[in-house]
């Protein structure tokens, strides 16, 4: 087995000018791919919008350089994750395919195994 | 050193690298170690057959050896135990019912576990073609690069980033299960199939054919077709490759002119890959709703049973074309497409056919467009327009013994159009 992160991109802005039924529907649908693929969740949120995220780039004389925002400028943000266990990829794939991220789509990444 | 024992590992090298590499990888769990395991048996070969003969079954002796390697490479990763990512669903029960078998011994046949592998569908397509030339046909990195036209480094870049991927990203060492299939071995004949085109007309150089690329395709479509007799899609396929590739002789005169399908001898058609690959097609079309290589095979059959030297049933060729571009829109099925309305309907229904094209943007770089419209325009008497679109195909074209052909056929329009 192994732990893949299921990033969540989408359009941020998008989202923030989301009406109530289309936030509920989206909530509903996370519900649902949560019921349905509990047993391989191992971890998984929302996240706050970017514009408070805080980027910390280590600079050349080895201190740190803060600055507001994300790493990249970009329309589509991570918005949330879900940190999940397959077999194998085609197995992680077929779980991904069903994070609902309806402005945008979903980055599968295989977790490092420490030790 | 013998050349009888020379030229059989060389056969051997060409016909069974790939499923000698696939029995390792199934144990080693690794293809690095895996590749490592193949060369060694091949090494062995080369001083044991020299020394004992060639055996009776030199693919089950290579393989023999290649596990053998693998095993001791697995006990050494016990002794030295890493993290290192393995190939999931490889056999994880090292050792286990691993007793060393004599030659005689059947393995199984991995080979399709291997090539469904490295057609994965997260790995960029040209990782796909890469790796399956590497690991299937065991062709060499720079052999690999010289077939993408892209320096030995580069490849190799692409094949090691790929090969991690395939670690790391857990990849499965399987062949899908049978919901998964279809789209999965669509995926694997596309690599196989471009394989194909691009030794059936090198994209570029001196040479109109690469036959090395053309024959290894047909190899992996002889091994996809014995490990899945029940496919169509690969009796399409195969069928395909069999009715093109049988006009490998006619293309070009003696002077290595290129030779359009109606001015071609048909007695240098390859009539036993004909008569096979019209078998093949028709099998492929025995079962219904049709996939894309079905009809291509169809459409090849169509050509290759004309009653007359380029005068196919064009009619018929259209309806396939339909066909082909409901279930599959592709811009270069659309273009095929468009030269077939031309050649039931008339130039003028061509050119308005091929201009529906102009501003597709997968065909911007691509000869074929203004080759076309360049033989409806001369048939319309339109050679200024027709000299422009050869001009045009000419900038774009890269295989020399193509440009030939396209310069011959500008310089043969007359001086003064006949258009108004």
């Amino acid at each position: 087995m192994a732990e893949y992160m299921v990033f969540i991109w989408g359009d941020e802005q998008a989202w923030e000018r989301a009406d109530p039924a289309t936030v509920e529907q989206t909530m509903a649908a996370h519900r649902d791919f949560i019921a349905r693929h509990g047993a391989a969740l191992r971890g998984g949120n929302r996240l706050y919008p970017s514009g408070v995220s805080t980027s910390i780039r280590h600079t050349p004389d080895g201190g740190v350089a803060i600055s507001d925002g994300a790493f990249a400028e970009t329309k589509e943000v991570i918005g949330g994750y879900y940190l999940i266990e397959a077999a194998d990829l085609d197995e992680a794939l077929r779980i991904a395919a069903d994070v609902p991220a309806p402005s945008g789509g979903v980055e599968l990444r295989p977790v490092l195994p420490t030790s | 050193m013998d050349p009888v024992v020379a030229a059989a590992v060389a056969d051997a090298h060409r016909t069974e690298w790939g499923r000698v590499l696939a029995a390792a990888a199934r144990l080693t769990g690794d293809l690095d170690a895996a590749e490592e395991c193949a060369q060694d048996a091949y090494a062995d070969a080369l001083a044991s057959w020299t020394s004992h003969g060639v055996p009776d079954r030199p693919a089950a002796w290579l393989t023999t050896v290649a596990r053998r390697r693998a095993m001791d490479i697995i006990r050494r990763r016990d002794t030295l135990r890493g993290k290192l990512p393995l190939l999931a669903g490889h056999d994880d029960e090292t050792g286990d019912g691993l007793v060393e078998s004599g030659e005689h011994e059947a393995f199984p046949d991995d080979r399709l576990r291997l090539i469904f592998t490295c057609c994965h569908p997260t790995l960029a397509s040209d990782a796909r073609v890469a790796l399956t030339l590497r690991l299937l046909c065991g062709l060499t990195t720079a052999e690999v690069a010289s077939a993408f036209l892209t320096s030995e480094p580069t490849m190799a870049a692409r094949l090691t980033r790929a090969k991690k991927k395939i670690a790391a990203a857990r990849i499965p060492y399987r062949v899908p299960g049978p919901d998964e299939l279809p789209d999965r071995l669509a995926a694997v004949l596309d690599v196989v199939h471009l394989v194909f085109t691009t030794g059936h007309t090198a994209p570029s150089g001196l040479a109109l054919q690469r036959r090395d690329l053309a024959e290894r395709a047909l190899d992996l479509a002889r091994m996809l077709r014995l490990l899945l007799p029940d496919e169509p899609a690969v009796a399409g396929l195969l069928g395909l490759i069999l009715l093109t590739d049988a006009r490998r002789h006619a293309r070009t005169d003696p002077a290595g002119r290129l030779l359009r399908l109606a001015e071609q001898d048909r007695a240098n058609w390859d009539q036993g890959e004909i008569s096979e690959g019209l078998a093949l097609a028709r099998q492929a079309l025995r079962r219904r709703p049709y996939t894309r290589y079905p009809l291509m095979a169809a459409i090849a059959a169509t050509h290759a049973t004309a009653p007359a030297p380029g005068a196919p049933d064009w009619a018929q060729i259209l309806a396939l074309y339909d066909q082909l571009s409901a279930i599959w829109p592709s811009p270069i099925v659309a273009l095929n497409r468009a030269i077939a309305v031309g050649e039931a309907h008339g130039p003028t229904a061509g050119l308005t056919a091929l201009d529906a094209l102009a501003a597709e943007p997968q065909l911007a770089g691509y000869h074929y467009l203004p080759a076309a419209r360049a033989e409806y325009l001369r048939r319309q008497g339109r050679h200024d327009e027709a000299r422009l679109a050869y001009d045009e195909a000419l900038l774009l074209a890269g295989n020399s013994t193509e440009r030939q052909f396209l310069a011959d056929r500008r310089a043969q329009l007359p001086r003064t159009s006949a258009s108004s």
